[in-house]
């Protein structure tokens, strides 16, 4: 994964609210292989009208904000169904980042191991930034995850981050390796654990 | 248990089963587990395809299980019509597990059915457990004491490639539920007007214990039905403690243990409780004598009233987000604030998925259904091809089909509408389900969450109807 420091691009000031998973990938391009990509489906059923269309009234639609690697939402984004390709679809459109004032639990964990940063604020701080011109004009923020700061304009904003997460992000580390460095511990607790919990082991049935 | 628990402090049942899968508590305080069992589905595909590219084992395949569920047809004759790519999704979980000597309910198996019905009813699913799948009703287990939580595809594959999965320690919340519910009244009730109250954010960060006499009230598929839904309200696992009901409704199970073994494990499972004094980081408690028959109105399981209420008006909601967002829901559902609930008409009915599509659900369904007949088209879809057999034997399919609804096969069907079975556009549904988000079941599908018996209730009537009324006289 390519360690996350800083971005330095235009946000798209989405400002929904409750923005579950089913709305940022509808399921039907589930069965789509990820090799594809998964862009185009970002937000596909609220991007476009009953024909099809884009619809030009839409943030993500809007041309100032074509070039958007953040995003900014309100409260409970990717709330909803665990589906990571809830953050593929981000991830596809180059959006690396999201900042609100709360994510769906599982959203957030999902969206660490593919290189995304879910950044928070606090309500007040979301209505700021969504009404400070730099950032309706899609002119370029600065999101500093070292320092956890987002800059837009001449303001600042200091933004929450759980602290495993970030060490995560920045130096771009996979879990599976991290966790076989542990094979050991994994060993120990497998002998122990067979002899004192028989009956967590299924039976095979005839 | 595995570790001595005499000499510590109070546990609740959390930090008992937490504590137990402990493998290492890293410098941050999350910590890597043991997972007991995996469930995989077709949607798992993503985790697969990591492996293959590592060139990665699955570690054990004893403890892993496939279940094909989101994507198997269940109307007659509709695998035929299902789509290159859907009937892809299902060979693929095939291929998958038989590659890796992983144990699969595929399509046609007698035990296929939806992931969090099969497990539970087949004795995979136990007291003390720590099980995940990637999918976020994984909570639905926790009724028999598991501590189960949906995951995502980079974690099903870490799970596949190791067993083991990275959590931070959940907050504990519990939830005591006393007093009796009324007559008629049903666990999906008692959920869905605990997520009315309490919002669909209030758990966030927690792990849900449901304590209380009307908890331990409920019937084992209730107990399921509570905990399906409490990753609607935030959380990603509920549970409530095992006791003699539990352990009576597994004894016997195919993958449970057996005999001797199966006593030796209740005396482990009776050490699982919260003890007496146990703290928890926030406590809560309503009463069951308030829970009328509730059914959502808009696009949140939050959105959610007694069936004898109106629909609130977002003006009067002083929060201006959740105004708005009240507003879009009633938009898209077509309402308007101020009807009453039960002037709404319904174009459909759906009645399975994994919250509500056990043989009990069927059953109270059936009961408002027996010797009438439907006004609108409807599908009744059971959780498991075991299900299935057993309503059939019991004659449930009868009065279904009698009444004018289809009686499908088992799978997630138009919960979710992934395999083909969708609300067309523009419609509306009583549904059993969990989910009434925009576009669920289906492009522009309008969806009413509510219990078994109301959706049946509203299947004869055409609109939104207090079943109660339509039980006066039968037996209960
Ligand atoms: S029945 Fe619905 S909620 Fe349950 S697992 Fe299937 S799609 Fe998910």
């Amino acid at each position: 994964m390519k360690p996350f420091t800083v971005l330095e691009t235009p946000a798209c000031p989405l400002g929904l609210v409750n923005v579950d998973t089913d709305q940022l990938i509808p399921a039907r391009f589930m069965q789509t292989p990820r090799s594809q990509g998964y862009g185009p489906f970002l937000l596909h059923d609220l991007r476009r009208d009953a024909n099809g269309e884009l619809r030009s009234d839409f943030p993500l639609n809007d041309p100032r904000y074509r070039d958007c690697a953040i995003m900014i939402a309100r409260k409970n984004f990717g709330c909803g169904s665990s589906r990571e390709a809830g953050v593929y679809v981000l991830v596809d459109q180059g959006i690396t980042c999201v900042i609100a004032p709360s994510f769906g639990d599982i959203f957030a964990s999902n969206s660490i191991k593919n290189g995304l940063l879910p950044a928070r604020l606090s309500e007040s701080e979301i209505e700021e930034l969504l009404a400070e011109p730099t950032v309706v004009d899609g002119r370029p923020i600065r999101v500093d995850l070292a320092n956890q700061k987002i800059i837009a304009g001449n303001r600042s904003f200091d933004f929450d981050i759980r602290a495993d997460w970030k060490k995560q992000l920045i130096n771009g580390w996979d879990d599976v390796d991290m966790t076989r460095s542990y094979a050991k511990d994994i060993e120990a607790f497998v002998a122990a654990d067979g002899g004192s919990r028989p009956w967590a082991i299924p039976r095979s049935p005839r | 248990m595995t570790k001595d628990t005499k000499a510590q402090a109070p546990q609740t049942i959390i930090d008992k089963i937490w504590a137990a899968h402990t493998i290492v508590t890293r410098e941050d305080g999350d910590c890597l587990l043991w997972v007991d069992r995996h469930f995989v589905h077709e949607g798992s595909h993503h985790g697969f395809a990591q492996l293959k590219a590592r060139g990665a084992k699955v570690a054990r395949p004893d403890l892993t299980f496939g279940m094909a569920d989101h994507y198997v047809p269940t109307r007659a004759g509709a695998e035929r019509q299902q789509p290159a790519d859907t009937r892809r999704m299902i060979r693929q979980l095939q291929e998958n597990t038989t590659l890796h000597g992983v144990t699969s309910f595929g399509e046609g198996h007698p035990r296929q059915g939806i992931a969090h019905v099969v497990a539970p009813e087949q004795g995979l699913t136990l007291p003390g457990l720590l099980i995940v799948c990637g999918d976020s009703h994984t909570s639905t287990h926790g009724a028999l004491g598991a501590y189960a939580f949906g995951i995502g595809a980079s974690e099903v594959a870490h799970v596949l490639m190791t067993q083991t999965i990275w959590q931070s320690r959940p907050k504990r919340l519990r939830l005591r539920i006393d007093g009796t519910l009324a007559p008629g009244l049903s666990a999906k009730d008692m959920a869905l007007s605990i997520i009315a109250k309490i919002g669909t954010g209030f758990a966030q960060g927690y792990a849900i214990e449901y304590a209380g006499s009307a908890v331990s009230a409920l019937s084992i598929e209730g107990r399921l039905t509570l905990c399906n839904l409490s990753i609607e309200s935030g959380s990603r696992l509920g549970m409530v403690a095992p006791d003699d009901k539990t352990f009576e409704w597994i004894r016997g199970r195919p993958f449970a243990p057996q005999g001797h073994a199966f006593d030796a494990a209740i005396e482990d499972w009776r050490k699982l409780p919260s003890d007496a004094d146990a703290e928890f980081d926030r406590e809560m408690a309503l009463d069951a004598a308030e829970i009328a028959p509730t059914v959502t109105w808009g696009t949140s399981p939050e959105h959610a009233a007694a069936i004898t209420a109106r629909i609130p008006d977002p003006a009067n909601e002083s929060v201006a987000a959740k105004a708005e967002a009240m507003r879009e829901a009633l938009d898209y559902m077509g309402l308007h604030a101020g009807m009453a609930l039960t002037d709404v008409t319904v174009d459909r009915v759906f009645i399975g998925s994994c919250t509500n599509s056990r043989i009990e659900d069927l059953r109270a369904a059936a009961a408002v259904l027996a010797g009438r007949h439907a006004k609108v088209p409807g599908l009744v879809s059971p959780g498991s091809s075991t299900v299935k057999r057993q309503a059939e034997e019991e004659g449930l399919d009868r009065i279904f089909l009698d009444a004018g609804l289809e009686w499908g096969g088992a799978g997630c069907s138009m919960c979710v509408g992934m395999n083909g079975d969708v609300v067309p556009e523009g419609e509306r549904c009583a549904s059993t389900t969990n989910r009434n988000f925009k576009g669920r079941q289906g492009k522009g599908s309008r969806t009413h969450l509510m219990s078994p018996a109301m959706a049946a209730a509203a299947a004869v009537t055409g609109h939104l109807t207090d079943s109660r009324a339509l039980l006066e006289g039968r037996k209960p």
